[in-house]
């Protein structure tokens, strides 16, 4: 029988933090081979420079160098380039300026961090020893960091980009918004920034390459949020060996939230030196080198304009963006502002007319890409804030202004290409208004102004796109993949199941809530279902985690696998019961006959599937093991309501979130307690955007100054609204493009949370913009050019 | 990191002549800004001299008027002392507030004055309650200790082997923790005497720690928050970085004073 206290919808206990927590987990670098080398990436100091010679002789003599390589080895191997996997072309048709990616930079070095030469050696103390003996003459070139300035800077990262333009992209219908914004009662503009984010997985990057030369093989451990494609990539891109001589091994990860999706040179290096030098190559980042080389988030420079008539009813949006691609183009870098960022700024509001233009742009700094949420985080920021000033223009409530514009009808159809399935917004307004008590505000406001403190309330009214999602439509807008997930069901004689998946879990709790699924649907004890993942070697074909598709794609394959099961098991039922197979029903793990007392248990059907002595093995093959592929055909729309209330510090600027309130809509939940998990930590990283996080590079010299903790400031727990004033609260349409309703909650919280944040304390302290982080200085610098402003 | 010879000696005089004989050696005494340093391949001595091992290094006694602490008495140790609690509290929970919990329980008073780093809480404690640090060679005054960034009175081999800091009639402080690291952005130690006397020690604010004398001259005949945080501090010399500008840190110093000097106890 189906387990109540396992099923879908239990807070089943992680299986996997027995390990976790006891300090059992093996991660990338708990791996070692024998013969191990370690190598250390010489990278460059400059963020932009001519390499004019590197001078490796003395360096190559010291004690403990096993071999050092440069970017002239790779070009002597014929290696080839990192790969962009998602094209933008230009709007008038030019194709986008995808500027060369070498493993190792080859004559010039584009930002501080640039992999300039790999040290490999017996330990890492001696390749760093070599590295500092590695002379490399740069000519220091000028640079540009600054993202609004790229195109006009005059500088010249790649000779394909003269001006730094990679792409220009649109989306929306240009005439009828240009057409609103002219006919507005009235139009509230703003520039907008969102701050780039340095993603920072508690698990650093990490890879460990060995080559077999007896079976020309190579196996290959990196912490990649998507294994396969890193296969891939290596054997058809990089042209190292073909794909059925690499086996990628992604174990226990500490964390991907997408810096972990990249296909990165470090990997890439170490698959390449290991059977070059003969001997195993392992690398593990550093912190700094962290900051430095794992993929950046976010970096938009934006003007927008929403256009409402009279009766306070959205009419327009028009959006310029420039958005910053780093110094090269990162695996999925050029689809993060456009096909993840636009379709999503229709909000959850009834917009007749929006049109967006996006310039992708080349700077002296680190690539961007996917980070927790990645282009929708973007979206929601822009769209709630721009809702919410528009509001207090208007002098409506900002949770009556929502209301009145939100999608009220289903499926509805944006102007920005995609179709909302289902939903019901104002039911997550109305719960998350009465939950987070909406109308004591303004006797709490007068209490905290009685201790000099300013309080402040902010809404946001998120959606978001999950489960990358339909094959034939990514085609259309530019990617070089598909986005399926496979599956592969396999019951064991005794009744066991193991599940292959091409999801990956690098924290999300795939171990438990996938084998909820599978035990809610077969009957079969939780414990007795095991997930099995990461391994190319294992599971035949994925695409990996990222986008909260794991339940939405990943889970409906294996859904999609398991009805092949059942059917099967229904054959072989009704063979040992003698019975027509359409009469057999299956639940709970038995299979009985229609209008019958007959029935046969699990493990009955598994033992005569590999011991089919009473089967005729002509009509029914033995043994029992399905796979699937699933392609949905739409994404999935999560979305919900966050209220975030602050007091502000009036004579520091210190502001602290009193407050939280947090109302999504996932559809069907599989294990509330995870979900519970997912919102809290990517509230707390909505919250760091919002108030700690910035990427900072020094205009005057291209460095990175925000390099470690000690100056990039990841939320702590004080940070965080105490748990007691942090509610969570959660209403269910469903899905409509999945069989069980699954919407996806892992990104969620980032994407809500950081609009709430600034609206709350633009609503403290009587501001109009604020830039993020709002860290203290900014807010008493906010405050201060008020105050002049007011003398 | 590079290789080193690391020393344990027992008594001071014996790590003054280990010092002497290194080719490049440095002292440790809790070793939180050392090491880090040397991690990152910005300083690489041939010797350390741990100085922790050293008998009777640390200690704490405190007298009617006077607060006496040996210099490798961990934070963590002044934190939690009673004594300290009774005598001077606002000393005991400015230790309390220095790093996280494995810093306290390794790092020394005297390691941290003798690093004089320009946002470490110590040296405020120093200026604003006029301690005294007596080294193997003699006793300084913390008014002339403090030198410049990372710099102090300290010559080279010198070894501080005690801080006595005089019984104040109340004192408090105040700390503005940067975001990320959470040194002090800006902090004062803030203390008042039997005679009425005050003095304000600052941190983090600029190249080094230093006595805000306006404020205290203005407390002096006025011991109020508002006497203190209506004394206009001026921006010029004072640090200006991504986490805060000179004139933020000058409007600081103001409003931590004028809350130092409501919780003065």
């Amino acid at each position: 029988m189906a387990d109540t206290k396992t099923g879908i919808g239990a807070s089943v206990r992680r299986k996997e933090d027995d390990r976790f927590i006891q300090g059992r987990g093996r991660y990338t670098d708990d791996i070692t081979f024998q013969h191990q080398t370690h190598a250390y990436f010489l990278r460059s100091p400059h963020a932009h420079a001519e390499i004019k010679k590197i001078d490796i002789s003395k360096a190559a003599k010291l004690a403990g160098v096993v071999a050092i390589y440069t970017g002239d080895d790779v070009a002597k191997d014929k290696v080839g380039n990192l790969i962009c996997g998602w094209t933008i072309n230009f709007r008038d048709g030019r194709p986008m300026r995808h500027g060369p990616h070498p493993i190792l930079a080859q004559g010039k070095v584009r930002y501080v961090g640039d992999a300039v030469a790999v040290i490999i050696a017996e330990n890492i103390n001696d390749a760093k020893r070599a590295a500092a003996a590695i002379k490399v003459d740069y000519k220091i070139l000028p640079h540009v960091v600054d993202t609004a300035k790229a195109i006009k800077s005059g500088v010249t990262i790649h000779d394909v980009a003269p001006d730094n333009h990679v792409f220009d992209w649109a989306l929306g219908n240009e005439p009828e918004t240009n057409e609103a914004i002219k006919n507005a009662h009235h139009i509230t503009k703003m520039e907008i920034i969102n701050n780039r984010l340095a993603p920072n997985a508690m698990e650093v990057r990490c890879a460990n390459a060995q080559y077999d030369a007896a079976s020309d093989h190579f196996t290959v451990y990196a912490n990649s949020q998507n294994p396969h494609v890193l296969r891939l990539v290596i054997s058809a891109f990089h042209g190292i060996t073909s794909e059925n001589k690499i086996r990628v091994i992604s174990p226990d990860m500490g964390g991907g939230f997408g810096s972990k999706i990249a296909i990165y040179a470090e990997e890439v290096v170490c698959t390449w030196a290991a059977r070059k030098c003969g001997r195993p190559v392992k690398w593990t980042s550093e912190r700094t080198e962290a900051f430095l080389t794992d993929t950046h988030g976010r970096d938009h420079v934006t003007t927008a304009e929403l256009a409402t008539d009279k009766n306070g009813i959205i009419t327009g949006l028009r959006v310029k963006t420039v958005a910053a691609m780093g110094a090269y183009l990162s695996s999925f870098g050029p689809l993060i502002p456009t096909v993840l960022y636009a379709p999503l700024l229709s909000g959850q509001y009834n917009i007749p007319a929006i049109h967006m233009v996006v310039d992708g742009v080349y700077t002296n700094t680190t690539p961007t890409d996917a980070y927790r949420g990645a282009g929708r985080p973007e979206a929601a920021y822009l769209i709630e804030r721009i809702v919410e000033t528009a509001a207090r223009e208007l002098k409506i409530d900002p949770a009556e202004f929502r209301r009145r514009n939100m999608v009220k009808k289903f499926p509805h159809q944006t102007p920005v290409f995609v179709a909302y399935d289902n939903g019901d917004y104002e039911a997550s307004l109305d719960k998350a208004l009465e939950m987070h008590d909406y109308k004591g505000f303004a006797a709490r406001k007068a209490a905290s102004a009685k201790n000099g403190k300013l309080r402040g309330v902010g809404f946001s009214a998120y959606i978001e796109a999950c489960g990358l999602a339909p094959s034939n439509i990514v085609g259309q807008l530019g990617s070089a993949v598909a986005f399926y997930e496979s599956a592969e069901v396999r019951v064991n004689p005794v009744g066991t199941v193991e599940v292959m998946t091409g999801s990956h879990s690098h924290g999300q709790g795939h171990e438990t809530a996938f084998a909820q699924v599978v035990s809610d649907r077969l009957g079969v004890d939780i414990n007795n279902v095991s997930i099995i993942h990461g391994d190319t070697d294992k599971v035949q074909f994925g695409m990996g985690t990222y986008g909260s598709r794991s339940a939405a794609v990943g889970i409906t394959a294996i859904v999609k696998a398991m009805d092949k099961i059942e059917a099967k098991g229904k054959r072989i039922a009704a063979a040992l019961m003698e019975a027509s197979v359409n009469d057999v029903e299956f639940k709970g793990g038995e299979f009985t006959v229609k209008g019958t007392d007959k029935k046969k248990g699990w493990v009955e059907i598994s033992l005569a599937a590999y011991i089919p002595h009473k089967i005729n093995t002509a009509e029914i093959e033995p043994g029992w093991k399905e796979s699937a592929f699933f392609d949905p055909t739409n994404f999935v729309f999560p979305a919900g309501v966050h209220i975030c209330e602050v007091e502000v510090d009036s004579e520091t600027g210190h502001t602290d979130i009193v407050a939280y309130t947090a109302v999504d809509d996932f559809g069907t939940i599989i294990n509330p307690m995870i979900v519970e998990g997912q919102v809290h930590g990517g509230v707390a990283q909505g919250i760091g955007q919002a108030l700690t996080e910035g990427v900072v590079y020094d205009d005057a010299s291209g460095q990175l100054l925000t390099g470690s903790f000690m100056d990039y400031q990841m939320p702590r727990a004080r940070d965080l609204p105490l748990i007691a004033n942090f509610k969570l609260g959660f209403t269910h349409t469903m899905a409509l493009c999945n069989p069980l309703g699954l919407k996806g909650c892992g990104e969620a919280g980032a994407i809500a949370a950081t609009p709430a944040v600034i609206n709350a304390i633009t609503n403290a302290i009587g501001v109009r913009d604020l830039n993020m982080p709002a860290t203290p200085l900014t807010v008493w610098t906010a405050m201060q050019s008020m105050k002049i402003a007011a003398e | 990191m590079e290789n080193f010879n690391y020393h344990r000696p027992a008594t001071v005089l014996a790590a003054a002549a280990m010092l002497k004989k290194a080719k490049d050696g440095k002292y440790m005494s809790g070793g939180h800004t050392l090491l880090p340093t040397m991690k990152q391949g910005l300083a690489a001595p041939t010797d350390i001299i741990d100085l922790t091992a050293i008998k009777n290094f640390g200690g704490i006694k405190v007298s009617k008027s006077m607060v006496s602490i040996k210099a490798g008495t961990t934070h963590q140790e002044v934190a939690m002392s009673k004594d300290i609690k009774k005598a001077i509290p606002a000393l005991a929970e400015m230790a309390g507030k220095i790093g996280g919990v494995h810093v306290r329980h390794k790092g020394t008073i005297g390691g941290s004055i003798a690093n004089n780093d320009p946002a470490a809480d110590y040296p405020s404690a120093c200026l604003g309650l006029g301690a005294t640090i007596e080294t193997n060679k003699r006793k300084i005054e913390a008014d002339k200790f403090f030198t410049g960034m990372f710099e102090t009175a300290l010559k080279n081999g010198e070894i501080i082997t005690a801080v006595h800091f005089p019984i104040p009639k109340k004192s408090a402080h105040q700390k503005f923790p940067n975001p990320a690291s959470r040194y002090a952005l800006t902090g004062v130690f803030l203390s008042q005497d039997a005679k009425g006397k005050v003095r304000v020690g600052v941190t983090g604010a600029a190249a080094s720690a230093f006595r805000a004398t306006d404020i205290e001259t203005a407390l002096a005949k006025d011991f109020s928050a508002k006497s203190a945080s209506s004394v206009k501090i001026t921006a010029k010399g004072l640090m200006s970085d991504m986490h805060a500008t000179a004139a933020y840190r000058a409007h600081l110093i103001g409003v931590l004073a004028g809350r130092a000097v409501t919780a003065a106890k």
